[in-house]
């Protein structure tokens, strides 16, 4: 069967649940798709024959009553997983093998999925296109030479070249929804504290969260359902009462009002961006939701809270990274030299010229200007979400200010491609859910998404609202092959 | 503001990553234009706002101390670059 790889998650479950596929039928035909792909350059780290194995295991004693039966799937290598090496993306955790497993992995696993491997990603999810990987740049599906945006771009390549049927990311400040946005698939950026940081390489940890990436929006819903769950293995596990996301999905979404904030519209965004939005305008309209217009009015400054806010987290989070308890270990005349030298020839050039953005924005002297300036923004920019939501359920906005770039084109100017996440960041900022839809393409025929951010803790209400405008917008991703000779 | 190399070395040294001059005039040049664009958040006035330490509105849950992991001396010490099965290994730190 060479279509099993187009299948969604929902279809496959179902002809694993009849019997009409076995774990093993399903395993193979996507290993088999990945090592035609290797162009793409989406694995750091193959799990084939141990999947295969796990396969096999599963067929001869089927629980079909697991939410994802023999399911195989690759994850973003920012997850740490027993036994398989987890690199983040960087040299200085090149050789690291986990001897435990994250939170939201375990809950994957129990639930009958099987590890594929690990997906590349921007070194410790620092970037928007995946070029600052250690283990160089992801292709994107859609077209050579194309950046699948970042940090979750192999994991975004791997759903949207159906080389893993669903996956996981995480997003601190855009890296699943604008990947997602990039290559025509979908990725739900959860409510801070509905999905266990425990086990994943840190990064900002106020910002910090996993969550699914799919080919739509149902497949994302059953995934959300298995990965959020309470945790005390991580303190800021939040403990409320999570739906079975993808049982009650609805595309009945009548009288729901939506935000359309004024600020989202930015100088220099291109036309087919602010079209694209009037067409999702319309579109929930159809689907019987009254659009109101709102205001947001500190969005202009999210990027910049952000960037000491993330920044200041990273610096504080990677001092661990010294080449005493694992990872790479440079030579040095001395102890303090060792750790000069490791964290010099370890960490790539963005991730060092964070841990420096950070370490001099709370270095004494500069945090009151800096540091503590960017948290009481950051309040700001809460409020005026908390305020919006006295008026509306959720937001629609698009999920990025253009399509994808080509590999090469930003990497010269950090500023430049930090204004790539300029509709994610505020999200973050203000711990809310957002899920990224693809709604459309460009003249070029790169796929545009549109973003709806909900309350907090209301994932099920974003989720049904992108499942009734996926109906209306049936949109159909152009994946030509191009790299499988 | 503009950050000089001065201070990009008191930073490398704070951060314990060594820099050379070439990468640090690189690192000075991005740092500046990576600070312009953070100056932005002065035009706002916040001396009345309250700083967002976490957007979670929940009182952590407290929990009792008690030791669940045992006898993960190897586990801790299995990535170690250098380690005598005890203790992990450095430089000479005390001549």
């Amino acid at each position: 069967m060479s279509d099993i790889t187009k299948q969604s998650l929902t279809e496959l479950v179902k002809n694993i649940r009849n019997k009409k596929l076995s774990s093993t039928d399903i395993t193979k035909a996507f290993i088999d798709r990945s090592e035609k792909s290797k162009e793409l350059n989406v694995y750091i780290t193959e799990d084939f024959t141990s999947a295969l194995d796990k396969a096999k295991k599963f067929d001869q004693k089927p629980n079909l009553d697991l939410k994802l039966p023999g399911i195989p799937m690759a994850v973003k290598d920012l997850f740490c997983t027993k036994d398989v090496k987890t690199t983040a993306g960087s040299k200085i955790l090149n050789n690291f093998v986990p001897t435990y497993e994250s939170t939201v992995t375990d809950n994957i696993w129990k639930e009958g999925a099987i590890l594929l491997g690990k997906l590349n990603c921007d070194e410790f999810a620092m970037g928007s296109s995946n070029e600052t990987s250690f283990f160089g740049n992801v292709q994107n599906p859609i077209d050579k030479n194309l950046v699948p945006g970042g940090s979750s771009g192999g994991s975004a390549s791997a759903v949207a070249g159906q080389l893993t049927p669903i996956t996981i990311g995480t997003d601190t400040g855009g890296s699943i929804r604008q990947p997602a946005s990039f290559t025509g698939t979908v990725g739900l950026k959860p409510t801070y504290g509905s999905c266990s940081r425990y086990g994943i390489v840190a990064f900002a940890s106020s910002l910090d969260q996993a969550g699914p990436m799919a080919q739509n929006v149902k497949d994302c819903a059953l995934l959300q359902e298995v990965i959020s769950t309470y945790d005390l293995k991580d303190s800021t596990s939040i403990d409320f009462k999570r739906n079975q996301y993808s049982k009650e999905l609805t595309n009945n979404i009548k009288g729901k009002k939506i935000g359309i904030p004024k600020e989202y519209r930015v100088d220099g965004m291109p036309k087919e961006i602010e079209d694209l939005w009037q067409k999702g305008i319309q579109y929930v309209k159809d689907c019987g939701a009254e659009t109101i217009d709102i205001s947001l009015p500190h969005t202009s400054y999210a990027l910049p809270t952000y960037y000491i806010v993330a920044p200041a987290e990273a610096s504080s989070n990677l001092a661990r990274y010294d080449g005493v308890k694992y990872g790479f270990r440079a030579k040095g005349e001395n102890l303090i030299d060792m750790y000069e030298k490791t964290r010099s020839e370890g960490f790539g050039a963005e991730v060092q010229r964070r841990i420096m953005i950070g370490t001099y924005v709370l270095s004494s002297g500069y945090y009151d200007a800096y540091y503590l300036k960017a948290q009481k923004v950051r309040k700001l920019i809460k409020n005026d979400f908390d305020e919006a939501y006295k008026k509306v359920d959720a937001i629609l906005t698009p999920s990025t200010p253009s399509s994808a770039f080509k590999i090469g084109e930003k990497t010269n100017d950090p500023v430049s491609m930090y204004l790539n996440d300029i509709f994610t960041v505020p999200v973050n900022l203000a711990g809310l859910p957002g899920i990224s839809i693809p709604a459309g393409h460009d003249s070029k025929g790169y796929p545009l998404g549109l973003q709806i951010i909900g309350k907090a803790f209301d994932e099920q209400n974003i989720l049904n609202i992108a499942f009734a405008m996926e109906e209306k917008i049936n949109f159909k991703n152009k994946i030509t092959d191009w790299w499988i000779k | 503001m503009s950050i000089d190399l001065k201070t990009i070395k008191h930073i490398s040294k704070l951060s314990r990553i060594s820099v050379d001059e070439k990468r640090a005039e690189k690192l000075a040049g991005d740092l500046n234009s990576i600070f312009d664009f953070i100056e932005k958040l002065n035009e706002l006035k916040t001396d009345n706002v309250e700083p967002l330490t976490s957007v979670a509105e929940t009182t952590l849950k407290l929990r009792s101390d008690e030791v669940k992991s045992k006898n993960i001396r190897e586990q801790i010490i299995k990535n170690s670059p250098q380690d005598n099965e005890d203790y992990f290994v450095v430089p000479k730190v005390i001549e």
